[in-house]
């Protein structure tokens, strides 16, 4: 190993953090490889040999396991993973069209990075976000709805060091290697930044609020028990009778939860206790 | 019956809805200390009694998998949760964790309860990073709470929680192979018997359960089994969120009772895209068999889709209007499978090996006569024959394309090229080329 003492004394007391995580210390391999991704830009032969020691296994146990996720990159990596999601869905919305022009824009195939250091191109597998399609992953951080032209704009702004927003994800995107130490289980305090839901997200739920649509209303007392007393029967597809106010039988949080709801949309959310 | 009935959305449009203050505001956690009032067998029973089903493609009766476990025998037994979701086309999972972390994790104590188990798992994708950072914050703040760790909510029941990133591999959604993940190997699924119930993780009594599946859980311990019954239909209870992507005016999610018919789901979602009209349809993932508009009325519950030749799997309904080209949509799924296949056994690794090559050579022009053979042969040495059932769902979008568009694989050979246009699909302006 290569590592400088102080990285090795560093690397060696958030592994022993990762390993107190698990029953068993072999399942930390995946959070060290991404660990040492986070120092090494890459799976490199430092981080295959402090992993084997840290873990007691052989480098060749170690190798076989970092060779069969494709998150783990076997070269050094650019700063910036550009993802672009070739899954069918995503491919025929656009996605082939997206990544043909930025591999073209930046002279990279796939899993190449361009000579600067600062790209990785990747064709990527469906990353469950397919109502948000067409979808680039940069560093795993989503951007949706994308087309040639905003993926152009995204890689110049990179390269001036413009800042950069993801759409679902924290209000400035982290480099490859800063995102690797989150995967490895490591907070950066940034969980509170950007927006809970896209619209697609919300799209059944905002279409129930306009339209005053619930699910039938849990009444209080019901017991958990499979020998509960049956619940009343289920109301009419037709938009229920206003109930903003909740029943008073309700819990202190369940109630003020219905009535705020219940004003916000002026529906009738209030009908189900919770 | 209202046409939608949000319960495991309804928070996603809270104010910071991720945060355990957000959560508790709207009843969070209330479902955790009921559960906590009542015995494990109690909870156990009332899941059971529910018939709530596997949100994660197989609808295996969920309680009824938890009852499997062996009798306590004072070794640990553990949850693990089944947050990996891969299947082309399916996203309800995803945005749940990152809307509303908080309902995973007050369902995985009240299931780890009701099994007995102490140390309960989430394997995440690793391609999520924003998620994974929700969910590690919930995590903290709930322990911080006292929800989680020694003596949930005082009451005596210790819970430890541990959430884990994957590394990028679609087979790790299999829930051997993921339970292989988790213990740092290569995610190769296991040969089963022994199921996880018996020997799971470290060779422990083990549930594997989806995401979708254990946030329903505080629902139904809130509202009761006979209340989730009264949704949904009499084999496919409950509420479940429906994924609707493609050529569709509005794409999203759209939580309805079981039974919900496409017709009326593509309704509420604005329809097929405007001047355009539905050719195929995926209701349950890439990996079950295509319908067309003929399907548009099969009520969307696990054994009316099955009746009707394919599978509900994770409602994951992709739209595809007439622009599409079904060799090219077929041909990208198999080469989803060719890159995702773990390699472990021959039919799913040669199979679509091959079939990704035939394809190819099809939908690129130079395809032979001979060619429709393989198409027909191959699928018969994989389906039913690969070690693990994502294998046997590779060839579904073929085999049932092969049946609806035969003449378009032929035309592509007759013609030497693709007949489509590609940018007729496309959702884009042309100044955004």
């Amino acid at each position: 190993m290569t590592y400088a003492p102080q990285i090795l004394d560093t690397l060696r007391g958030e592994a022993a953090e990762v390993i107190a995580r698990y029953p068993s210390p072999r399942s930390a391999l995946l959070p060290l490889l991404h660990l040492c991704q986070s120092v090494d830009g890459y799976v490199s032969p430092d981080a295959i040999a402090f992993c084997a020691e840290t873990l007691g296994l052989t480098g060749a146990e170690v190798s076989a396991v970092a060779t069969f996720y494709t998150q783990f990159k076997r070269q050094p990596n650019g700063r910036y993973t550009l993802g672009v999601c070739v899954t069918s869905l995503c491919a025929i919305m656009g996605g082939d069209s997206i990544f043909d022009r930025l591999s073209e824009y930046l002279a990279v195939g796939h899993d190449q990075t361009t000579a600067d250091g600062l790209f990785t191109l990747e064709r990527i597998e469906c990353n469950a976000a397919c109502d948000y399609a067409p979808v680039m992953m940069v560093n795993w951080e989503f951007f949706d709805n994308q087309s040639p032209a905003s993926a152009v704009r995204l890689v110049d702004d990179l390269r001036a060091g413009r800042p950069v927003r993801p759409t679902r994800g924290p209000d400035t995107l982290a480099t490859f290697q800063d995102v690797a130490r989150v995967l490895a289980g490591f907070e950066d305090g940034r969980a509170g930044e950007g927006p809970a839901a896209g619209a697609p997200s919300r799209a059944g739920l905002e279409l129930a609020a306009a339209n005053g649509w619930s699910a039938p209303p849990i009444r209080v007392g019901q017991a958990a028990t499979p020998d509960a007393v049956a619940s009343s029967p289920a109301p009419p597809s037709a938009p229920a009778p206003s109930a903003k106010a909740p029943p008073a039988e309700l819990g202190g949080a369940a109630a003020a939860e219905a009535g705020r709801t219940g004003s916000d949309t002026g529906q009738q959310e209030g009908k189900v206790a919770k | 019956m209202s046409a939608l009935a949000p319960l495991l959305t309804k928070r996603w449009g809270d104010e910071r809805s991720w945060t355990l203050e957000s959560y508790r505001r709207a009843g969070g956690y209330e479902a955790l200390a009921k559960a906590l009032a009542l015995t494990p067998g109690e909870v156990l029973a009332t899941v059971k009694d529910s018939g709530l089903r596997g949100r994660g493609g197989a609808g295996f009766p969920t309680g009824v998998k938890w009852s499997f476990l062996p009798p306590p025998d004072g070794g640990p037994r553990y949850l693990v949760v089944n947050a990996d979701e891969s299947e082309p086309g399916t996203c309800k999972d995803i945005p749940l964790l990152m809307a509303d972390p908080h309902s995973l994790i007050e369902g995985i104590a009240i299931t780890a309860y009701a099994i007995g188990c102490h140390h309960a798992f989430v394997y995440l994708r690793g391609e999520v990073v924003h998620v994974y950072r929700r969910l590690l914050a919930a995590a903290r703040e709930a322990a911080e709470a006292g929800l989680l760790g020694p003596s949930v909510m005082g009451s005596g029941y210790d819970l430890r929680l541990t959430v884990h990133a994957g590394a990028g591999a679609y087979i790790c959604g299999e829930e051997t192979a993921l339970l292989d993940s988790l213990e740092g190997r290569r995610g190769q699924p296991r040969l089963k018997p022994p199921f996880p119930a018996v020997a799971g993780l470290y060779a422990r009594p083990t549930v594997v359960n989806n995401v979708e599946s254990i946030a329903s859980v505080p629902w139904i311990v809130l509202g009761g089994a006979d209340w989730w019954k009264s949704m949904g239909t009499e084999k496919s209870t409950g509420v479940a969120i429906y994924s609707l992507s493609g050529h569709v005016a509005r794409p999203g999610q759209y939580e309805a009772p079981l039974g919900v018919t496409m017709r009326q789901l593509l309704e509420l979602a604005g329809g097929v895209r405007a001047g355009h009209e539905l050719k195929f349809w995926m209701p349950g993932g890439s990996s079950t068999p295509m319908f067309t508009p003929e399907q548009l009325d099969v009520p969307l519950d696990y054994d009316s889709v099955a009746g009707a030749g394919s599978m509900l799997g994770t409602r994951a309904l992709q739209v595809f209007d007439e622009t599409v080209c079904v060799t090219r949509a077929v041909t990208r799924w198999m080469e989803f499978y060719a890159h995702e296949s773990c390699g472990k056994c021959t039919p799913c690794r040669e199979g679509t090996f091959w079939l990704r090559a035939v394809l190819r050579r099809i939908e690129g022009g130079q395809g032979r006569a001979e060619d429709m053979q393989i198409l027909d042969d191959i699928p018969k040495s994989i389906v039913g024959r690969a070690f693990c059932p994502l294998g046997d769902g590779a060839p579904s979008s073929l085999v049932s394309s092969l049946k609806f568009f035969r003449e378009e694989y032929l035309r592509h050979i007759e013609l030497g090229r693709c007949p489509f246009d590609r940018r007729a699909s496309e959702l884009f302006e042309e100044a955004d080329r």
